[in-house]
């Protein structure tokens, strides 16, 4: 080589960075959300070249619903960059020859004014170069400068670049790239065609969508994450805004470690944690249960209704120590409120003969009984047991009182047909109880009898729910 | 298309007179004292890929692949198929070039680039008013086209409503060379311009701004402020103006018929 061309190689060399470095130099690898780029292996130090591009395009906020987003390589959030404490970055913007708009970054990982956003202002169809060196670990949010910031944040340009400590990060089985901004658009949540920035709305600081990884479902159905039980899974949670803090919640889970705002303090056992517009959280935990695990913002409304919901999946063996399901379900009813108030002070007829207990108890049955048993107490097959000629009833009247008073469950024998269900204890004064009693004994060929309110009022007292043997409810 | 039709259309050209008048800077506050526009006139449309098809057969030296790097990158020009563009973009404003051949076209028309005060003023005029801006949806119109995706084929100019000076397609076209574009001494790194020393240049962040809610202009100050006199971008066109002259007698519109 000729010494001019020398000197003109190692010039060329030395453009691109303020100071020969003899590290060893590789390529970045970007990956596009849910996914993160591998742990880093190295145990030294290297010259990290990354190259990004800055996209416009229009994809799905929501079912049926366009919008023009500003991106980080074509994704939103952006390309997740992952790098080691102490790396010096070589960082390539290129903004397509396509955008309308210039574009720059600020990455938060950065020391230096504007974290790199003067010196990455780019023009449609250029790329601006420049150097810096990852001085501190920690989880990073960047993202667009460029008047106005506003806008350009809420059109989706963000993302998150992990500073691994030289140390390294705890291995753990899986790791996801979750990122949360607001959006604002002219149509309201759900309406149809492409949409345009609102920017009135994003001044009030009211989104119409609240969304993981860009879109409404951008993590839920076949997009989910996965994960199996006994496997530990590290989520890099970044809120790009431009204006929301998230309360960051995975439903049915507790985050056993939480690297608090992304940093290097550790709380441990956290429900919820706080992720600031423009800041990040790495959260793991252990998955001892399967199932379908919800991930929102518990700002709920926003989960509910405007998007701040995704999915993470779970498959394996369950543990019913740990988590059982569904083993009852009881009828509840609060003490004392057996007794019905008459409304407007009328006081209370009672039956002062027979028939009038007859009369009376006939009103009770239609109002309370009939639905389930019937008119003529056949009952309903399978179902509801006949009260018409009922062996269970009339061998004993007071376990009768019991049943009205204080409910049955279980399974029973009436003329020779099982039933298993739930008789609820009625709320019924002693009088209306007394009266239907007798009222049902002595219809529908029952052997006859007499309840009075004085029986009632000792069961009530004495007597309690009837738990048949073999009851599963 | 023969030479002598070429340049006869360059000499015809279609503008509007505008009074004097004054805009406000985007960086002052409401209080400081707006910038005077003399009396102007101005290209109804931006310049057409035709238009500017003359020019380059009249001065070889702005043939696409001819100017040197110096005064264009090598994106100059290169939507044209060769050295004339294609029928279809005979009537889409051009592009691809560069403040200096912008600089030059203009100069060889007997007229100048809008300087940023004369293009802001002539583009703050709704269809109805020449301060568009307190009409509601004005702006909204303006940031709708920022929020549709850019796309490789153009309109033709002379396509959108007039406004009240009469002049057409300063929104939703493309964007457009001015004379002192890079008069907006921002650094790139917009939030910090509004500090003490830097007070004075546009595009700072909005805590310097005269009106934060005006994102459209923020957008043109933002995009101008990334551009060097170079550049030759897709979506970057210009359009003529000139002082007013009134010996010269008013020309009226060539065959530029869509």
């Amino acid at each position: 080589m000729k010494p001019r061309k020398l000197v003109a190689a190692i010039s060329l060399a030395l453009a691109f960075s303020a100071q020969a470095s003899q590290l060893p130099v590789e390529e970045a690898m970007l990956t596009s959300p849910p996914v993160v780029p591998p742990p880093i292996t190295r145990d030294h130090a290297a010259k990290v070249v990354v190259k990004m591009e800055t996209v416009e395009k229009v994809m799905e906020i929501a079912d049926g619903v366009e919008y023009m987003f500003w991106t980080f390589g074509g994704s939103v959030p952006g390309q997740f960059l992952r790098v080691r404490e102490g790396d010096e970055v070589e960082f390539h913007l290129s903004n397509h020859p396509s955008s309308k708009m210039p574009h720059n970054i600020d990455l938060h990982a950065v020391t230096g004014p504007g974290g790199g956003a003067a010196s990455s202002f780019t023009a449609p169809g250029h790329t601006s170069v420049f150097n810096f060196k990852a001085l501190n670990p920690g989880l990073y949010v960047y993202h667009c400068a460029t008047a106005p910031v506003g806008m350009h944040v809420a059109n989706g340009m963000y993302g998150l670049i992990l500073v691994e400590p030289k140390e390294g990060l705890p291995p753990v089985d899986r790791e996801y790239y979750v990122m949360q901004g607001d959006f604002y658009t002219k149509g309201e949540y759900g309406e149809q065609g492409l949409q345009s920035f609102d920017m009135d709305k994003a001044i009030r600081e009211q989104p119409d969508y609240v969304v993981f990884n860009g879109a409404v479902g951008a993590l839920n159905g076949d997009k989910a994450l996965t994960a199996n039980v006994g496997e530990t899974v590290r989520l890099y949670v970044g809120n790009g805004g431009p204006n929301l803090v998230s309360s960051f919640h995975v439903i049915g889970e507790i985050f056993d470690k939480v690297n608090v705002e992304g940093g290097t303090a550790i709380n441990e056992n956290v429900q919820t944690t706080l992720v600031p517009a423009g800041g990040a959280a790495m959260a793991e935990f252990k998955l001892d249960v399967p199932g379908n695990f919800i991930m929102v913002d518990h700002s709920i409304f926003r989960a509910f209704n405007k998007g701040a919901l995704g999915m993470m999946q779970v498959e394996g063996p369950e543990d019913k120590i740990v988590y059982s399901g569904k083993v009852a379900e009881n009828v509840y009813l609060p003490e004392g409120s057996a007794v019905q108030v008459m409304p407007n002070g009328h006081p209370k007829v009672v039956a002062k003969t027979k028939e009038e207990r007859l009369l009376y108890g006939k009103r009770a049955y239609e109002a309370n009984c009939q639905a389930c048993h019937q008119n003529e107490g056949q009952g309903i097959p399978g179902a509801f047991p006949p009260l018409a000629a009922s062996d269970f009833l009339n061998a004993d009247h007071t376990r009768a009182t019991d049943v009205v008073l204080h409910g049955l469950k279980g399974p029973i024998k009436v003329n020779g047909q099982a039933y298993d269900s739930i008789m609820p204890a009625m709320r019924l004064s002693d009088e209306d109880t007394a009266n239907v009693l007798t009222y049902v004994l002595n219809s529908w060929g029952n052997d006859g009898g007499d309840v009075t309110p004085e029986q009632v009022a000792e069961r009530r007292e004495k007597g309690k729910t009837i738990i048949m043997e073999g009851s599963a409810h | 298309m023969s030479l002598a039709l070429l340049l006869s259309l360059t000499l015809a050209t279609d503008m509007a007179s505008l009074p004097a008048g004054e805009v406000r800077p985007l960086y002052l506050t409401k209080d400081s004292p707006l910038t005077p526009v003399a009396p102007f006139m101005l290209d109804k449309t931006p310049v057409t890929n035709r238009q500017f098809a003359a020019f380059v057969a009249a001065h070889p030296q702005w043939q696409p692949g001819r100017p040197p790097a110096l005064l264009t990158e090598p994106a100059y020009l290169q939507h044209w198929p060769g050295l004339t563009p294609a029928e279809e973009q005979y009537h889409q404003p051009v592009t691809f070039v560069s403040w200096f051949a912008a600089d030059a076209y203009c100069r060889a028309q007997g007229k100048r680039l809008p300087t940023v005060a004369e293009w802001e003023y002539a583009a703050q005029a709704s269809q109805t008013a020449a301060l568009g801006a307190s009409e509601p949806g004005f702006t909204r119109r303006i940031l709708d086209w920022y929020a549709r995706p850019a796309t490789a084929h153009l309109h033709n100019v002379g396509r959108s409503p007039a406004n009240y000076w009469g002049v057409q397609d300063l929104h939703g076209l493309v964007w457009e060379w001015t004379r002192d574009f890079n008069s907006a001494l921002v650094t790139g790194e917009s939030r910090g311009d509004s500090s003490l020393d830097q007070g004075l240049f546009c595009g700072s962040a909005a805590a310097g701004s005269a009106d934060p809610s005006d994102y459209a202009a923020f957008m043109r100050y933002g995009f101008r402020s990334s551009l060097k006199a170079t550049y030759a971008l897709g979506n970057l066109g210009f359009r003529c103006a000139k002082e007013i002259n009134n010996e010269t007698p008013h020309l009226v519109a060539d065959a530029v018929q869509p």
